[in-house]
């Protein structure tokens, strides 16, 4: 039921070539992992996180050299008489020791400013894709406002340029994290906050909310497909002409039971009469990896659990439990969904 | 622990035979009782706070799990942070410092006992209030930081902001917290007050023990830390109650004010937390190692830096929120300089050490675990001060790894050292030290199979706050190890609950001295007397009794009392005996009071809120304007 990541080929992803999921399942563990960027902005991270942690293990081996010493040349021995020398202290020394620490942290604070004013910088400019996020409760939703795409679960990018992120939030806080790619940044409501993130190979790397965002938080999860520039490309053009039109008979009766049961008035489909805006952008779901919050694999079979028992996957989501939609209607509606392209 | 209680009590109940024990504990205003009380309740918190850990840990163990569901979960992280900060760790400290100082200082009691007892009584109020959620429709589920808007539960196009948990959650919290942050307060003002006023002579500033030190910048940073919480937790009421939008976006409001306000206080309140760790930790070393502390003013020094501090680094929490990088680097850099200081205590707890003739009591083994694990949480701490680094740190694993160095691997650490060490004194009986190693030993591995894991953990993505994980991003491992440690740690507290039940009952006899100690409480019977000291003692020493072993025949010299105030001071100048405040109902009943406004208010019965506030006024106002005569206590035979 919950999702098996990324792990079986599915030819429905527009783009990414076979050899791309092999080379991913091979990682798949680390796939989510700070300590393997995938990208510069995650490495400027991992190499200032290593410095730090470098710096500071040498403070820890001199303080336990020290301590350990003292533990064993100074424990007290059978027959020791007398007190020992009561020194109360020694100027020199508590002058070095709080000089030293201000040379490491000196050293360190170099980098860090450096570091922090390079990822605040805006990439702007006519060829820099922009995104804006938008966290809901729980999931997130994507736009791309210059190309004209609303899409949701999975953000697609060209592999080995920078893209500029606008973070906004529906409802309460959230916080997007793309270890391999990128640290975090909050959406905040009422405010728009901006990063850039740059994924340096085509890939798929996983994300997940940060901050806790209520009852489900645990099931926010989306992922960040980087492609090549062309594939991104075809990505682009697919998404600018979707084809929402049912093919089948079955599609077709499944297009009336969207319609019967309202779930246009939550769910934009493009290109059809379904305009709501709670919930996500349903257009092109059949080339999705992925469902509600990522926290679903897009198969008929699940799609078909979360109409019907959504609060089963995700307890409190504002998504009603279809449970009395009939088994006809079930497949006929993930016929039609699945269908989108 | 009760028998022990019970043997003080009845110190305590001195002429007033006819009173019940519960009535006396009730009615109590000597701080030696109302610390027990403190130690007593904080305990049994510390066990609710655990169980609620214990239960997120079986849920974490594998991937994918169900042993709660994710709105229990999310009430459990929520309750187990607020437990372990406000109800346990703090005011176990409190405890200390409450039975502690006034002996450390040469004093009869606090400047105000009564206060004192009104700050126990609030204390103990909103930690029921808040706890009471549990049987009341739910508890409160943002977080210990509750953050805006989803803590104002307000509706936005039709949709709760916190779906699915809409319970009076957190009003248990924005009430409770409001108790028994009142008592906090006062009991703030109240130790600020006594260290200054109440030092016997001698006891000049730079003599002060450094636990006193501790103690007294301890309660100037509640003082200051603690008005802008009441603040937040005023508007958030107003939100809540009176359908206001300070934090709501969607109503005009800021969803940052609440951060901003909450970390003004918030970190501060790390250090309330750990200042009371550092002066423990300075007390046993010293004492265990035969030796005076290493670098005395440049100890205070670094209290006193990292107090002030300690307020201009608050946004190192909000790295992530957008402020931009000019904010960010400003922080970071505060943040990084705060661990200057830090690492000056360090060096000079070693300093101490080196050089030393060390016991390896229980309480030294502590002692020497604080430093190991405090150091680790303070180099996590200065990893985490850098932003770009931050960004993957914060709201990982890696924080809650890095939180639980500082409050267990520091604070705990330090409490069970201070434990072993001054129960003693408190009860009159050791703890057995062979039950003390399996104790230390159980918790030191226990706490580091259960925490080191979780920076691993973050640096893998794994966010905090998340009631499972999928099972692909190969979490499971690392969080069975932790869950293993939770059974390691679980198995070292219940040795210690078990140490004390045997040692209050058939422990060995400690006597006044049983470290051959170097302070002033060490020259007082175990357990003290309810006047402390029969005789208010001469300081001439920055180790008073210390210095009277070696220099003099070990015995405390009396003060030279000034002839006007010899009458009202020195007991032996007056024939009836020392004299002590009168135990009163008061503090209890404007306790019960507020309590009942609290639920009042929770549940919007608002003339029941006004009549429990009337009643609660007209408590204090009796409490201010009734002159207390006290009474005479005489000092028993051979006390000195």
């Amino acid at each position: 039921m919950k999702r098996r990541l990324h792990l079986g080929v599915r030819a429905r992803l527009a783009g990414v070539t076979l050899l791309t999921m092999l080379a991913l399942s091979a990682c798949a563990q680390h796939a989510q992992s700070a300590l393997h960027p995938a990208g510069p902005v995650s490495q400027a991270e991992l190499g200032l996180m290593g410095f730090g942690f470098w710096i500071m293990l040498g403070v820890f081996v001199v303080v336990v050299a020290v301590l350990g010493y003292s533990l064993v040349r100074f424990r007290e021995r059978r027959g020791d008489q007398g007190l020992p020398p009561q020194v109360e202290g020694n100027h020199r020394l508590e002058i070095a020791w709080t000089l030293i620490p201000i040379v490491l942290l000196a050293l360190l604070i170099v980098p860090t400013f450096r570091a922090t004013f390079a990822l605040a910088q805006q990439q702007r400019g006519p060829g820099v894709v922009q995104v804006t996020v938008v966290g809901h409760q729980w999931w997130w939703e994507f736009d791309y406002p210059q190309l004209g795409i609303v899409t949701a679960d999975e953000m697609h990018i060209p592999a080995g340029e920078r893209v500029q992120l606008t973070l906004r939030s529906a409802d309460v806080l959230h916080s997007f994290w793309v270890p391999a790619l990128a640290g975090k940044e909050d959406t905040v409501p009422g405010q728009s906050n901006t990063m850039y993130l740059e994924a340096a190979r085509p890939g798929l790397y996983p994300g997940q909310c940060a901050e806790f965002c209520g009852v489900s938080h645990s099931e926010m999860r989306f992922d960040v497909i980087a492609q090549t520039p062309s594939a991104f490309a075809a990505w682009v053009q697919a998404r600018q002409h979707p084809d929402s039109t049912p093919a089948t008979a079955q599609a077709v009766q499944g297009e009336k039971v969207f319609a019967q049961y309202g779930c246009g008035s939550c769910h934009t489909i493009d290109g059809t009469q379904f305009q709501g805006k709670v919930g996500p952008n349903l257009s092109g779901l059949g080339t999705r990896l992925t469902l509600a919050g990522a926290s679903l694999q897009n198969t008929p079979k699940d799609l078909r659990l979360w109409v019907s028992d959504a609060h089963k996957i995700m307890p409190s989501t504002v998504m009603p439990n279809f449970s009395t939609m009939s088994s006809s209607d079930l497949h006929a509606l993930s016929a039609y969904l699945e269908g989108l392209k | 622990m009760a028998a022990a209680a019970e043997r003080i009590g009845g110190l305590a109940r001195g002429e007033d035979r006819s009173a019940s024990a519960v009535w006396s504990w009730l009615t109590t205003v000597d701080h030696k009782r109302i610390g027990i009380l403190y130690l007593f309740s904080s305990m049994i918190f510390f066990l609710f706070g655990g169980l609620e850990a214990f239960l997120m840990r079986l849920q974490l163990m594998r991937p994918d799990a169900h042993v709660v569901s994710f709105a229990l979960f999310n009430q459990l992280f929520t309750m187990h942070g607020l437990t372990m900060i406000f109800l346990a760790v703090m005011p176990m400290s409190v405890g200390f410092i409450n039975y502690m100082v006034p002996l450390l200082i040469g004093a009869r009691d606090v400047a105000f006992p009564r206060l004192n007892a009104l700050s126990f009584w609030l204390f103990l109020a909103g930690g029921l209030v808040l706890n009471s959620s549990w049987l009341l429709g739910g508890a409160p589920n943002a977080g210990w930081y509750n953050y805006a808007p989803i803590n104002t539960g307000a509706v936005v196009h039709g949709v709760s902001l916190n779906p699915g948990s809409d319970t009076l959650g957190i009003d248990f919290y924005v009430i409770g917290l409001q108790l028994a942050g009142i008592g906090t307060l006062l009991s703030g003002i109240n130790f600020v007050v006594t260290i200054i006023n109440m030092r016997a002579p001698g006891m000049t500033p730079m003599r002060l023990p450094l636990f006193v030190w501790a103690s007294l910048i301890t309660s100037l940073i509640i003082v200051f830390a603690f008005p802008p919480f009441t603040i937040n937790l005023v508007l958030l009421m107003i939100d809540r109650m009176f359908g206001t939008g300070f934090f709501d976006p969607a109503r005009g409001g800021n969803a940052l004010l609440w951060q901003q306000l909450f970390w003004v206080f918030g970190h501060p309140e790390v250090y309330i937390l750990i200042m009371p760790a550092f002066g423990m930790i300075s007390e046993v070393i010293p004492t265990f190692s035969r030796k005076p502390l290493f670098g005395y003013s440049s100890m205070v020094f670094a209290l006193v830096v990292i107090a002030f501090m300690s307020f201009m680094v608050w946004s190192h929490h909000m790295f992530t929120v957008g402020m931009g990088p000019v904010v960010n680097s400003i922080f970071a850099a505060t943040s990084m300089a705060i661990a200057v200081p830090t690492g000056v205590k360090i060096f000079n707890w070693l300093a101490t050490m080196w050089g030393g003739r060390i016991r390896f009591t229980t309480s030294m083994l502590y002692a020497v675990a604080f430093i190991v694990c405090f150091v680790i949480g303070g180099m996590s701490g200065v990893m985490l001060a850098v932003p770009p680094a931050d960004y993957q740190f914060n709201d990982s694993y890696f924080l809650v790894a890095h939180i639980h160095y500082v409050l267990i691997g520091g604070a705990l650490m330090a409490l069970f050292a201070a434990a072993y060490y001054w129960l003693p004194k408190i009860t009159g009986r050791l703890l057995n030290e062979r039950l003390g190693r399996w104790n230390f030993w159980l918790v030191f591995i226990g706490f580091n199979v259960t925490f080191f894991p979780m920076h691993f953990l973050g640096l893998m993505g794994m966010p905090r706050r998340v009631a499972t994980y999928p099972a692909n991003l190969g979490l499971g491992f690392w969080n069975t190890v932790s869950t293993v440690g939770v059974f390691i740690l679980t198995a070292g507290i219940v040795v210690f609950l078990y140490n004390l039940k045997r040692s209050a009952q058939h422990g060995e006899l400690a006597g006044p001295d049983p470290w051959d100690g170097r302070t002033l409480e060490w020259s007082l019977p175990s357990p003290v007397p309810e006047y402390n000291f029969a005789e208010i003692p001469l300081v001439r020493d920055r180790d008073p009794l210390f210095a009277e072993k070696v220099h003099g025949n070990g015995r405390l010299v009396p003060a030279q009392i000034a002839e006007a105030h010899a009458a009202e001071e020195h007991a032996s100048a007056h024939p009836a005996g020392i004299h002590v405040p009168n135990p009163t109902i008061l503090p209890f009943v404007v306790a019960v009071a507020l309590t009942v406004t609290a639920f009042a208010a929770i549940f919007r019965v608002w003339p029941l809120a006004i009549l429990g506030l009337l009643a609660a006024f007209f408590a204090i106002f009796r409490l201010m304007y009734d002159h207390d005569p006290g009474h005479y206590v005489q000092p028993e035979e051979g006390a000195r």
